[in-house]
């Protein structure tokens, strides 16, 4: 059983570039499967969202099923908001039954942003413990409950999400240190528009030698208007949108334009940074820039993997 | 204590369609001192209930009397014979409370008239924050006495999620982030250590997930053997 190509491009130390997929309000995904393939020579594997903000969507896990038939490399969100222990086990075994082999552990925006507000939050385990629950079931071969797995799991590539703008800052090097602990091999980031912020919160991820334990991804999102960056800057949690930045937006002719080109700067800079392993772009609802910016920062052609 | 909320008043009079002599009951323990189901919002609830039936042109009789505690069955034994004459008796003590009298006096119709909301208690004069869900299973050594379980929005037992911003929680600007207040609390004492370990999966079987609670304590039952 080999390792997913996400893991190999990161172990190899290629500067790896992922995608994003946002499952459709419906059962139709031909939309998703058209981006997919518009970026495939451009991404080395997909995270597809997992009712993200807590919006009814079509199932990451069912996605990943056609990404894998087209054959491509999905990595499954699992939040822990709506499923509980033996919910969320099952689904992971389910999901790596027909090839999935990425997976990222969340937490999950509370229920209230979404449109079923008066739905239970589970949170039966939280983002951390599932994620060393996966680790135990994939290294010791055991479920959460300390029953043994019939048949050891497949090398399974386990992330998780760090929030570098979220607070107390000082303590978010240190929950860096206890996902590794819990068995984050790659963590992804909330979107980075702050970046001296990430710059400061890198240098103490480096003084505490976390870069060399696990493989640091930057999240960058490519701003469509100003709407779109007042709209993530005052409603979405957990995330820093600098007034510069919507200064300098206004100061363009060609808005769009100009939300690729910060894209592209933020990558580019990211690429300086010791300790930043690749980038995750998530331009949802324009999936169509990530080639252009993908190659406008260098990263075009994808390394080939043996 | 115990904190609920009254119910609105037009909830109350639609369930008591159909009566005629009522009680409106106010209870002494918990929900007197949230000001929300006491003697003066039984009284208050009475007069607002009789002058709405007066309004409609409703015959019938709206009453009003407290009890000290509901959830008791001697209190209920105690004052049973006060609430013969009436055919409704609109409860506003908490969820126990109404449940305790309804066993006790099968005979009679006791409906809620107020919405039992938390345990918690009062963080400055006319606010009451919610503190503990009855786990079943305390953690407030670990975390020096705020309760994740309870305080934060997700019961995370290794948080702070990625919500938390300026101490706030994402839910809202209302609502503290109960992992930066453990973190600050930490902090100050220099017990930082207590956030290194991943804490495991809580067992929910203590709390209400892990069905029904019941409580013996075999030393002081009256038939026990």
């Amino acid at each position: 059983m080999t390792a997913s190509n996400l893991q190999k491009m990161l172990e190899s130390g290629n500067f790896a570039v992922s995608g994003e997929l946002g499952p459709p309000k419906s059962a139709d995904i031909t939309q998703l499967k058209h981006h997919a393939h518009d970026m495939r020579n451009h991404v080395d594997a997909y995270n597809i969202t997992d009712n993200q903000t807590a919006i009814v969507r079509t199932s990451s896990i069912g996605v990943a099923a056609t990404l894998i038939q087209m054959g491509l490399e999905p990595t499954v969100q699992m939040t822990v908001r709506d499923r509980n222990r033996i919910c969320l086990q099952s689904d992971l075994l389910g999901a790596v039954s027909f090839g999935v082999r990425n997976f990222l552990c969340l937490q999950g925006d509370h229920a209230k942003f979404g449109n079923e507000p008066g739905s239970k939050n589970v949170n039966d385990v939280d983002s951390m413990q599932w994620l060393q629950a996966v680790k135990n079931m994939r290294d010791e071969g055991v479920f959460i409950g300390g029953e043994k797995l019939e048949h050891p799991l497949p090398p399974i590539f386990i992330g998780a999400v760090v929030n570098p703008f979220a607070d107390p800052f000082e303590y978010r090097p240190y929950r860096l240190a206890k996902k590794i602990a819990a068995g984050a091999q790659f963590v992804q980031t909330q979107c980075i528009f702050d970046i001296d912020r990430f710059e400061r919160w890198m240098a103490k991820v480096r003084e505490l030698g976390l870069h060399k334990k696990v493989h640091i991804i930057g999240g960058v999102t490519p701003i469509k208007s100003i709407g779109a960056a007042r709209y993530m800057q005052n409603n979405v949690s957990g995330m820093i949108v600098p007034e510069e930045l919507i200064t300098r937006l206004k100061g363009a002719q060609d808005k769009k334009q100009e939300g690729i080109n910060i894209a592209v700067e933020t990558i580019q800079r990211l690429r300086e940074i010791e300790g930043v392993a690749g980038v995750h772009i998530m331009a949802i609802a324009w999936e169509e820039v990530v080639p252009e910016i993908v190659e406008r920062a260098g990263l075009y052609p994808r390394p080939a993997l043996a | 204590m115990i904190v609920g909320e009254r119910k609105p008043l037009a909830e109350i009079a639609e369930m008591l369609k159909g009566f005629k002599k009522v009680c409106v009951l106010g209870c002494g323990t918990c929900v007197t001192v949230c000001l929300s189901g006491g003697e003066k919002e039984a009284a208050e609830t009475a007069a607002a209930l009789s002058l709405l039936w007066q309004k409609e042109g409703k015959d019938g009789e709206i009453k009003t009397g407290t009890m000290l505690r509901q959830c008791e069955y001697e209190y209920i034994d105690e004052y049973a014979g006060r609430l013969e004459e009436y055919d409704a008796i609109v409860s506003l003590a908490c969820g126990v409370g109404v449940q305790a009298m309804a066993t006790r006096l099968p005979d009679k119709i006791i409906l809620p008239g107020l919405n039992t909301q938390f345990m918690g208690y009062p963080v400055e004069q006319g606010v009451w924050k919610e503190n503990c869900l009855g786990c079943g299973d305390c953690v407030l050594d670990l975390t020096l006495g705020i309760c994740p379980i309870t305080r934060c929005s997700k019961s995370m037992l290794n948080g702070p999620c990625g919500g938390s911003q300026d101490g706030k929680c994402e839910v809202s600007k209302d609502v503290d982030c109960a992992w930066h207040l453990i973190y600050e609390r930490l902090l100050k004492m220099n017990m930082l250590e207590r956030m290194e370990a991943v804490q495991p999966p809580k067992d929910w079987s203590k709390s209400h997930h892990g069905s029904v609670r019941t409580r013996v304590r075999e030393d002081v039952r009256v038939d026990s053997q």
